[in-house]
C-alpha cells in the first residue's frame, strides 16, 4: 500500500523533531550535528518539497490524529494551499539546512545542539501550522513557532540587547496570537465546533464577518511585519543568527500570509469589497514605509528585514486587489491576482533567504553587520559575492529574474482595474499603483546601496583583507537559491500552471488558460493585450553581450592594462572617501524627511574633536508604542496605590469584597 | 508574425544602432548653433567611437569583473530595448517579448549595473555618481511607467505595438490626459538622458555631474560602448515619444513599401525632435541636484495625474 502525501507530510515533521530530539543528546558535539544533522534535515526537507510539490494539484486529504486532549483529536489536511506553502518551506529550508551546517560553531550563547532542537522543531511547528485543520491544532503550532523562534533569536542570549530584541518579539508574536484566537472564535459562529470544516459550511452575518476579517488582518499582520505591528521585524533580524534570520523572513512571514489567505478565501464565505480597499492601503503604505526605511539603515540586516516588511506589504496589497475583484465578481482578474501574489511570496522566499545567508557569510568572514565597516568583498569572497549579485538583482525586479515577473503579474492586474463597476475604486487604483512602482524603483535604490557597500569599492577596514569565502555547504546552499531565482525568472508560465489549482480552490477560476497560450509566452488574457517572455529576453540580452564581445575582440583587440584609479589630482586617496552607507541613503533622508524621526549631533566649526552622529528613528515608535507603555506604566502605578502592606488594610478590603458579594447574592 | 515583420525587425534595429550616434551629433551641433557657437561635425559622435575602440583599455587596479562586463551589458540591454520600441513597424515579433513594463525594466537593468560598476572602483566620484544616478531614477522610473500606463489604459494594452496601433488610429481627439502625460516625459527624457536642467552631458566640472562622474574610470572601448549606448537611450527614448505622442507615419502591417517609407518621416520626426531638446537645453539652467526631486517629483505627480484624468474622463 502506497502511503498518502499527508501521511508522508507527517512522515518528514515527525522526522525533523526526531532529528532535533538527536541534537539535544550530544549537544556540544559540533561535528556530529553539522555534518550529520543538518544535512538530514535538508534531506528531510527536499523530499518535503517533492512531495508537496506533486499534491499541489490533487484533490484535498485530510486525516484525524487521536493525539491532544481527550476531545480534541488532531485534524489535518493537505490541499493545494497548504501543499504550496509545505513547497515553499521545503525548498527554501533545504538551502537553509545545509548553509546552517556549515554556519554554526560554538559560541557563547545557546549550545549547537539545543540551537539544532530549536530549528528543527520550529520547521516542523511551521509545517504543522500548514497542516492544520482545526483552530487547536493551528494554535498550538502557532505557538510553538513564536516561541522556538523566540529561542532561536536569542542564541545568543548573554547580550542584552539581543533579549530586549527577543522580549520584543515574543511580545508582538503574542498580541498577533490573542487577535488570531479571537478570528477563531468569530469564525465558529456559536456552534462551538473548531474544525475548519464546519468553519466552512458556517455563514456569517455581515458585521461578524468583517469583525474576522479585521482581526485575521491584525493578527496574521503581527507575524508578516504589517503597519503599525512591524517594530519587531527590524530588531529581532539583526539579533538572530543569519540561517534563522533567512527562515524567519523567507519562510515564516509566508504562514502569514498563508493564514490571511486561509482565512478570507477559504474560511469566510464572501468577500466584501471594501476589505479589499483596507488590505490594499494597508499593503502599500508598508510597502512604502518599508522601502524608506530601508534605504537609510546602516546595518546590513536590519536593511534586510526592512525590506521584508517592503514585500510582505506588497503581498498584502496584492491579497486587497484579490479581494477586490473576486467581491465584484470579476473571478479571473482575481485568480490572476492571487498569482501574482503567491508568485511573488515563493519568489520572496527565494531571494530574502539568499540575501540573509550571504550576509551570513560575510558577518562570519569580517564579524561585521555594519555596512560602514564593510566593502570590496567581490574581491576576497567571490562565491557569496556572486551569488549574492542574483539575488539583489532579482530582488530590484529586474529582468529577467523572478522579481520582475511577480511584479509585472501584479502590475498588469492593476492595469484591468479599470472594469471595475465603481467609480471610486477606480479612481483609488492609479494611485495604488503609483505607489507600487515608486516602492519598486526605490528597491533598486536600496539593493544597489545593499550590495555596492558590502561587495563593491574598496575595503573600508585593513581586517578586511583577511576575509575567507564561504564553504562548500554555505555556497552549495547559496547556488540552489540563486539557481531558483534564475529558474523561477524564466519559465513563469510553468510556474504559474503549477500554482493554478489554488486558484480554483480559493477564487474557483483558472488563470492558467488565459495566461499562456505557449509555454515560452506570458500573456494573460490575450498576447496583444500584454505578454511577456523573459526566457527570450535573457537569451537576446545574452547573445548581444556575447557577440559584441566577440566582434570588439577580433575587429579591434582585447588589451587591457592596469593602473590606479584617477585621483583628480589629489594623491592621497583613502578607501574612506567612498560613499559611506549614510551617505548613500542621505538623498532619501532628505526627500522623505517627514518619516523619519532623526536625531543629529553636528559639530561646529570650532570643535577640536569633531563628532557627527545621526540617529534614526522610526515616529510610530514615539507616537504609539511609548504611550502605550507609559500608560500601562501608569496603571501599574494606580493599582499600586492600593498595596498598602497593612494587615488591616488588607483585612478591610476582604470585608468589603465580602459585603459586596453579599449584596450581589443576596 | 511574419517574414516581413522580421525583416522590419531587423531594418529598424540596424537603423537604431546606425542613426543614434547621429542623433547626438545633431543635437550637439543645434545646441551649439543655438548658443552662438561653431558647430563640431556631425559625424564627431562616430569618429570619438571608432577612435576609442581602437585604444588600448586602462582599467582601474582593484576593479572587479563587473566592472568590465557592464558596458557590454549596458549597450545589450539597449539593444533590447532599440528592438521593442516601435519607430518604423508595428508588426515586431520581438516586441512581444518585452511589453512596456519590461523596457522600463531593461532600463533599470542597464541603470543599476552601471551604477554598480561606478561603486567597483571605490573612488568618491564613482560612488556619487551611483547615488545621484539612483536618486534621479528612483523618481523619474516610475513617473516613465505612469506615463506609459496612461497610454495603455487608453489602449488596453500594455505592448507596445498594439499602443501604437490604436493611438495612430483612433478618431482625432484631444485627451487631456495624454498632455498631461506628454510633459511628463518630456521631463523624465531630460532626466534619464543626462539632460540639462537635471545634467550636463557636456561638463566635467565635478560637483555637478552625474553621469559622467559614474563612468569617470571607463576608457577605450568599454567608454565607445557606454557612449554608443547612451546615444541608443536617447534615441529609445524619443522613438517612445514620437510613438506614443506622434504616432502617425509608423507602418501598421507586414507593408514593404509602408515600412521603407516610414524611414524618413522617422528622420524628420528625430530632425525636429532633436532641434527641440537642444533648444530645451539652451533655454534652461542647470539645477541644484536637490532640486532635480522638486522636478522629478513634479514628472512623476503629472505622470499620475494624467492616470487619473484617463479614469475620470474615460478613455
Amino acid at each position: 500500500m502506497n502511503p498518502t502525501p499527508l501521511a508522508l507530510v507527517v512522515t518528514a515533521i515527525v522526522a525533523w523533531l526526531a532529528i532535533g530530539t538527536l541534537g539535544l543528546l550530544q549537544p556540544r558535539n559540533l561535528r556530529f550535528i553539522s555534518r550529520a544533522l543538518f544535512p538530514a534535515g535538508a534531506a528531510v526537507a527536499l523530499a518535503l518539497a517533492v512531495v508537496a510539490g506533486s499534491t499541489v494539484s490533487s484533490l484535498p486529504q485530510s486525516m484525524v490524529l487521536p493525539l491532544g486532549l481527550p476531545d480534541l483529536p488532531f485534524h489535518l489536511r493537505l490541499d493545494s494551499l497548504s501543499a504550496f506553502f509545505l513547497l515553499l518551506l521545503g525548498a527554501t529550508s533545504v538551502a537553509i539546512s545545509l548553509f546552517s551546517a556549515g554556519y554554526f560553531r560554538s559560541s557563547e550563547g545557546t549550545a549547537p545542539g539545543v540551537i539544532c532542537f530549536q530549528y528543527h522543531a520550529y520547521v516542523a511547528a511551521m509545517a504543522l501550522v500548514l497542516l492544520a485543520d482545526d483552530a487547536y491544532v493551528f494554535m498550538v503550532a502557532w505557538e510553538t513557532m513564536a516561541l522556538t523562534s523566540f529561542f532561536l533569536v536569542t542564541t545568543e542570549h548573554r547580550i542584552p540587547e539581543i533579549r530586549r530584541a527577543g522580549f520584543l518579539y515574543l511580545l508582538i508574536a503574542h498580541v498577533g496570537a490573542i487577535a488570531i484566537l479571537l478570528c477563531f472564535g468569530v469564525l465558529q459562529g456559536g456552534s462551538g465546533d473548531y474544525t475548519f470544516g464546519s468553519m466552512r459550511s458556517m455563514i456569517l452575518p455581515g458585521a461578524w464577518s468583517t469583525v474576522a476579517f479585521l482581526l485575521a488582518l491584525v493578527g496574521f499582520g503581527a507575524k508578516a511585519g504589517l503597519l503599525p505591528l512591524h517594530i519587531w521585524l527590524p530588531e529581532a533580524h539583526p539579533a538572530a543568527p543569519s540561517p534563522v534570520s533567512a527562515m524567519m523572513s523567507g519562510v515564516m512571514l509566508k504562514t502569514a500570509i498563508y493564514g490571511i489567505l486561509r482565512v478570507v478565501f477559504d474560511l469566510l464565505n464572501g468577500q466584501l469589497w471594501w476589505w479589499g480597499v483596507v488590505a490594499l492601503a494597508l499593503g502599500l503604505v508598508t510597502a512604502l514605509f518599508g522601502v524608506i526605511f530601508a534605504a537609510v539603515q546602516t546595518d546590513m540586516k536590519r536593511l534586510l528585514a526592512y525590506s521584508s516588511i517592503e514585500n510582505i506589504g506588497i503581498i498584502v496589497a496584492g491579497i486587497g486587489l484579490a479581494i477586490l475583484f473576486k467581491a465584484y465578481g470579476k473571478t479571473l482578474l482575481a485568480a490572476i491576482t492571487l498569482t501574482a501574489v503567491l508568485y511573488h511570496a515563493l519568489n520572496h522566499a527565494l531571494y530574502k533567504s539568499l540575501l540573509f545567508l550571504a550576509t551570513g557569510s560575510v558577518l562570519h568572514a569580517t564579524k561585521e553587520r555594519s555596512l560602514g565597516k564593510l566593502g570590496g568583498l567581490i574581491h576576497r569572497m567571490p562565491w557569496v559575492a556572486w551569488l549574492a549579485l542574483v539575488g539583489t538583482l532579482a530582488i530590484a525586479g529586474i529582468p529577467p529574474l523572478n522579481g520582475f515577473v511577480s511584479e509585472w503579474l501584479l502590475l498588469q492586474a492593476f492595469l484591468f482595474t479599470p472594469s471595475l463597476p465603481q467609480s471610486f475604486v477606480n479612481m483609488l487604483v492609479p494611485l495604488a499603483a503609483a505607489a507600487l512602482v515608486l516602492t519598486a524603483a526605490l528597491t533598486a535604490y536600496v539593493m544597489v546601496k545593499f550590495y555596492g557597500v558590502i561587495f563593491l569599492g574598496r575595503p573600508r577596514e585593513s581586517n578586511l583583507a583577511y576575509a575567507k569565502d564561504a564553504g562548500p555547504f554555505e555556497r552549495a546552499a547559496l547556488a540552489y537559491l540563486a539557481a531558483g531565482c534564475i529558474g523561477l525568472g524564466v519559465i513563469p508560465v510553468n510556474v504559474i500552471q503549477f500554482i493554478d489549482p489554488i486558484n480554483v480552490m480559493l477564487i474557483g477560476s483558472t488563470a492558467s488558460r488565459q495566461i499562456s497560450d505557449n509555454w515560452l509566452l506570458l500573456a494573460p488574457i490575450n498576447a496583444d493585450r500584454s505578454s511577456y517572455s523573459p526566457l527570450i529576453v535573457l537569451v537576446v540580452i545574452v547573445g548581444v553581450v556575447l557577440l559584441t564581445m566577440a566582434i570588439v575582440h577580433r575587429v579591434y583587440h582585447g588589451r587591457v592594462r592596469r593602473s590606479a584609479p584617477w585621483d583628480c589630482g589629489f594623491p592621497l586617496q583613502t578607501p574612506r572617501m567612498q560613499d559611506t552607507a549614510e551617505g548613500f541613503g542621505q538623498p532619501i533622508r532628505q526627500v522623505f524627511e517627514a518619516f523619519f524621526r532623526i536625531e543629529r549631533e553636528l559639530p561646529s566649526p570650532f570643535d577640536l574633536a569633531p563628532r557627527y552622529s545621526v540617529k534614526i528613528d522610526d515616529h510610530l515608535w514615539h507616537w504609539l508604542y511609548l504611550p502605550i507603555a507609559r500608560s500601562a506604566e501608569f496603571l501599574a502605578r494606580i493599582a499600586g496605590l492600593i498595596q498598602q502592606g497593612r494587615i488591616s488594610v488588607y483585612l478591610t478590603y476582604s470585608f468589603c469584597t465580602l459585603l459586596a458579594l453579599l449584596f450581589f447574592v443576596r | 508574425m511574419s517574414a516581413a515583420g522580421f525583416a522590419s525587425q531587423f531594418l529598424q534595429f540596424a537603423i537604431a544602432l546606425a542613426l543614434a550616434p547621429l542623433l547626438v551629433g545633431w543635437v550637439n551641433q543645434c545646441r551649439a548653433w543655438l548658443q552662438n557657437k561653431s558647430a563640431p561635425s556631425l559625424m564627431l559622435p562616430y569618429w570619438t567611437i571608432r577612435k576609442l575602440f581602437a585604444k588600448d583599455a586602462v582599467v582601474a587596479e582593484g576593479a572587479s569583473p563587473i566592472f568590465r562586463i557592464t558596458p557590454y551589458i549596458v549597450f545589450g540591454a539597449m539593444c533590447c530595448a532599440a528592438a521593442i520600441v516601435p519607430s518604423l513597424a508595428t508588426d515586431l515579433p520581438f516586441a512581444r517579448a518585452a511589453d512596456a513594463i519590461a523596457l522600463v525594466g531593461l532600463f533599470a537593468l542597464a541603470r543599476v549595473f552601471i551604477a554598480l560598476a561606478a561603486m567597483d572602483i571605490g573612488t568618491a566620484f564613482g560612488s556619487l555618481g551611483a547615488r545621484r544616478e539612483m536618486f534621479v531614477g528612483f523618481l523619474a522610473e516610475p513617473a516613465l511607467l505612469m506615463v506609459l500606463f496612461t497610454a495603455s489604459l487608453i489602449s488596453g494594452s500594455t505592448s507596445l505595438p498594439t499602443i501604437v496601433d490604436t493611438l495612430a488610429h483612433r478618431e482625432f481627439g484631444i485627451y487631456p490626459s495624454l498632455a498631461f502625460a506628454g510633459v511628463a516625459f518630456t521631463m523624465v527624457s531630460l532626466a534619464e538622458n543626462a539632460r540639462i536642467p537635471v545634467d550636463n552631458p557636456a561638463t566635467h566640472l565635478e560637483l555637478t555631474m552625474i553621469h559622467e562622474a559614474m563612468i569617470l574610470e571607463y576608457s577605450a572601448r568599454h567608454l565607445a560602448l557606454i557612449e554608443w549606448a547612451a546615444a541608443l537611450k536617447l534615441f529609445n527614448y524619443s522613438c517612445i515619444g514620437l510613438a506614443l505622442f506622434f504616432p502617425f507615419g509608423i507602418a501598421a502591417g507586414g507593408d514593404w513599401s509602408a515600412v521603407l517609407g516610414a524611414v524618413p518621416v522617422l528622420i524628420g520626426k528625430l530632425a525636429i525632435g532633436g532641434f527641440l531638446l537642444a533648444l530645451i537645453e539652451t533655454l534652461s539652467a542647470k539645477m541644484r541636484i536637490f532640486r532635480a526631486p522638486e522636478f522629478l517629483g513634479t514628472a512623476f505627480l503629472l505622470a499620475v495625474l494624467a492616470m487619473l484624468v484617463n479614469q475620470l474622463l474615460g478613455s
